[in-house]
């Protein structure tokens, strides 16, 4: 038994942490129309932002090679705060990253952005991997510190670190549901349709898709270092594309782009098939055949069902039933 | 009278004189033995594999409109089908031998790799037929068709681990010695047969597209869907045959792939994507030429990289490039204006 909820406590805190990168996605696709495939690359640098500024120096004792550990927890005194700021750096880092790559392709094609974010993945991997002075290279961070450690017994703390991935993801799931309801977000729905229009209705597209694009790479980054605290090991072959970026897509796609909610049901479902498929029987428990039938379910979804499971809601505006009433449900 | 002053600007360069002046430099740079020419050789033929993909990706980006991001794991697929006829079902009919001829492959390759395109074009068109047909037929945006390749991509790699493996594997092959060239140039011994199909594929895709009625209304297509279609082309056939020669082409690619590296492993075609669009950007989308030269200046660029860099940054460099021209060139090096 108490295996049992054990194993269901870890489903649930990575469910709880991808929920809070399909949020983020959510933000670039489902509202916006921008096409990530780098998601990979947002969840490295959050991680090991969290895992770098919150690492003691390096010691001679353990054979570590990279020269910066943040070591913010004996920085920053008060309580824990140390998490919460670190937090906010992989977020702010992300942002940054997410910065520059709009500017340069943001102007252009809409594919563009999946090409150069596709790149900018493979490069940060490549840099961690090979820098062996700024992540210990391919050994890995893995004496990153424990938030709230104190607080609980060690076989304990996953079911509080759960409530903290919960607090963190409600947090990003209120601010998004706030932001995307705003004229603000109106405006990202507006581009994603047609982004002739929202610029003929003078809008400056290519200022509001940055935007959009800083948003959900800043909330990928949060993720991240909610990962990296979790497994407290961030290497670079933990964030290979087809775990980071492709079961995310998996996860927005099936639970509804467009609709927060979804993104997160999504999250919980396809996080729960990706794990509980080790229990079934024969050629179905291959972990390769989950990666067959996460590539079937995006397209199957794309083909079937293009809502996902919950689907957008169509009301754009509240105000739009109490003027009219409910008539013209299409408006 | 204002003074022409593009010359001052190299982005600004008509191609000819980008090409002239890059191939000067590397001639400039290796004379004083600050680059090796070997790196420019190998350059050269890393840029041919590039190419061959780079080719039919950029037709099919030309002419569907969407990025094909399972481009890679069709090289992949090509790779694995060889790897399977190669290793297992041709020694089975009694064909085997390795050492054929300067070459570390057996003279079955040359039964091989028509088949695996074979192969890979009906892949190719079936999944046409069952996914992006009908997306298109829905008039749904590329940006989810590109999706829905990303998806393909998956689950085509997904399918080589659950069949063949992660591991990685090898052609049936006979080590043989480099030739050695003056100026301390190192060439592998496939490198011949690598730089012949490629020229041979090239020349054909050239005459395919210029002299045949079908190369043209691809062309056609390529450049403007409706007045293709008003002009009375058979755009449903031109969509067949920009698969056949997009997957034909990237078949060659991936088994090319393989033999220049002597091994190929699950991920290798995903890895091969970052140079694949770099090529097909800096060359122009839907420009056949452009993305050859664009997979040579590549492949030169991210081999003479490793002179000062760590050999895996080599995407890295890629995507650099790709950058660079987005920045400097939005249209490619040919720089045609819509």
């Amino acid at each position: 038994m108490e295996s049992v909820i054990g194993y269901i406590t870890g489903y649930a805190i990575m469910a709880t942490t991808y929920a809070v990168f399909s949020l983020g996605l959510n933000v670039h696709w489902g509202f916006t129309g921008l096409f990530n495939i780098g998601i990979a690359g947002f969840f490295a640098l959050g991680a090991y932002t969290m895992a770098l500024l919150t690492t003691p120096p390096p010691s001679p004792l353990f054979f570590e090679d990279f020269k910066f550990g943040g070591d913010l927890p004996s920085l920053i005194g008060i309580g824990d705060m140390w998490f919460i700021v670190a937090l906010l750096a992989a977020g702010v880092a992300c942002g940054l990253v997410a910065l520059i790559i709009g500017i340069l392709t943001l102007k252009l094609r809409d594919d563009y952005l999946a090409i150069a974010t596709l790149g900018i993945a493979e490069t940060v991997r490549l840099v961690f991997l090979n820098e062996k002075w700024l992540a210990n290279g391919s050994k890995g961070l893995y004496r990153i510190p424990k938030f709230l450690g104190d607080l609980v017994a060690p076989q304990n703390y996953d079911y509080l670190y759960l409530g903290v991935a919960i607090i963190v993801l409600l947090i990003i799931y209120l601010a998004v549901e706030r932001v995307i309801k705003s004229p603000w977000g109106r405006v990202l729905k507006a581009i994603r349709e047609d982004e002739m229009t929202a610029a003929a209705s003078g809008k400056n597209v290519f200022s509001f898709k940055l935007q959009s694009f800083i948003l959900g790479s800043t909330i990928m980054g949060i993720g991240g270092a909610l990962y990296a605290q979790h497994v407290r090991f961030v290497s670079p072959e933990t964030f290979d594309p087809l775990l980071a970026t492709f079961v995310i897509w998996a996860m927005l796609m099936a639970g509804g782009s467009g609709n927060n909610k979804g993104a997160i049901l999504g999250a919980f479902l396809v996080w729960g098939i990706w794990t509980g498929t080790q229990f079934l029987p024969g050629f179905l428990s291959d972990p390769n055949f989950r990666f067959v039938m996460i590539g079937v379910l995006i397209v199957a979804v794309i083909l079937l069902r293009p809502r996902g499971i919950l689907g957008e809601e169509k009301r754009v505006s509240r105000h739009v039933d109490e003027t009219r009433g409910a008539a013209s449900p299409e408006a | 009278m204002v003074q022409n002053l593009d010359w001052l600007f190299p982005w600004r360069w008509s191609l000819r004189r980008l090409v002239v002046a890059g191939l000067l430099l590397l001639l400039l740079l290796s004379f004083f033995s600050i680059v090796r020419l070997e790196l420019v050789v190998n350059g050269l033929f890393l840029g041919a594999i590039i190419a061959l993909g780079a080719m039919g990706l950029t037709l099919v980006y030309g002419i569907l409109k969407f990025a094909h991001i399972a481009h890679g794991d069709f090289m992949t697929w090509g790779a694995y089908i060889a790897f399977f006829l190669l290793g297992t079902l041709l020694p089975r009919l009694g064909l085997s031998g390795v050492g054929f001829g300067p070459f570390t492959f057996g003279p079955s390759l040359f039964l091989a790799l028509p088949l695996t395109i074979l192969a890979l074009v009906a892949i190719a068109i079936i999944l046409d037929r069952i996914i992006y047909q009908r997306l298109r037929r829905r008039g749904i945006g590329t940006v989810v068709i590109a999706m829905a390749s990303l998806g393909v991509a998956i689950a085509m790699r997904g399918l080589v681990q659950v069949i063949w493996g992660g591991e990685t594997e090898q052609y049936p092959r006979l080590s043989k010695p480099f030739y050695q060239l003056p100026m301390d140039v190192r060439i592998p011994p496939d490198g011949l047969f690598i730089a012949a199909v490629t020229i041979v594929l090239v020349l054909s895709l050239y005459l395919f597209l210029t002299r045949t009625k079908m190369g043209k209304a691809m062309r056609a297509t390529s450049d403007n869907l409706d007045l293709a279609r008003v002009s009375g082309i058979d755009t449903g056939k031109v969509v067949w045959w920009t698969w056949a020669v997009g997957a034909a082409l990237a078949a060659t690619a991936g088994v090319l792939l393989a033999i220049f590296q002597a091994q190929l492993y699950p991920i290798m075609g995903w890895r091969f994507l970052i140079p694949l669009f770099a090529a097909v950007i800096l060359g122009g989308i839907g420009n056949p030429y452009g993305a050859l030269a664009g997979a040579l200046v590549i492949g030169v660029t991210s081999e003479v990289s490793t002179e000062w860099l760590n050999p895996t940054y080599k995407p890295a460099i890629a995507f650099a490039m790709m950058i660079l021209t987005l920045l400097l060139r939005p249209r490619g090096l040919f720089g045609v204006r819509d």
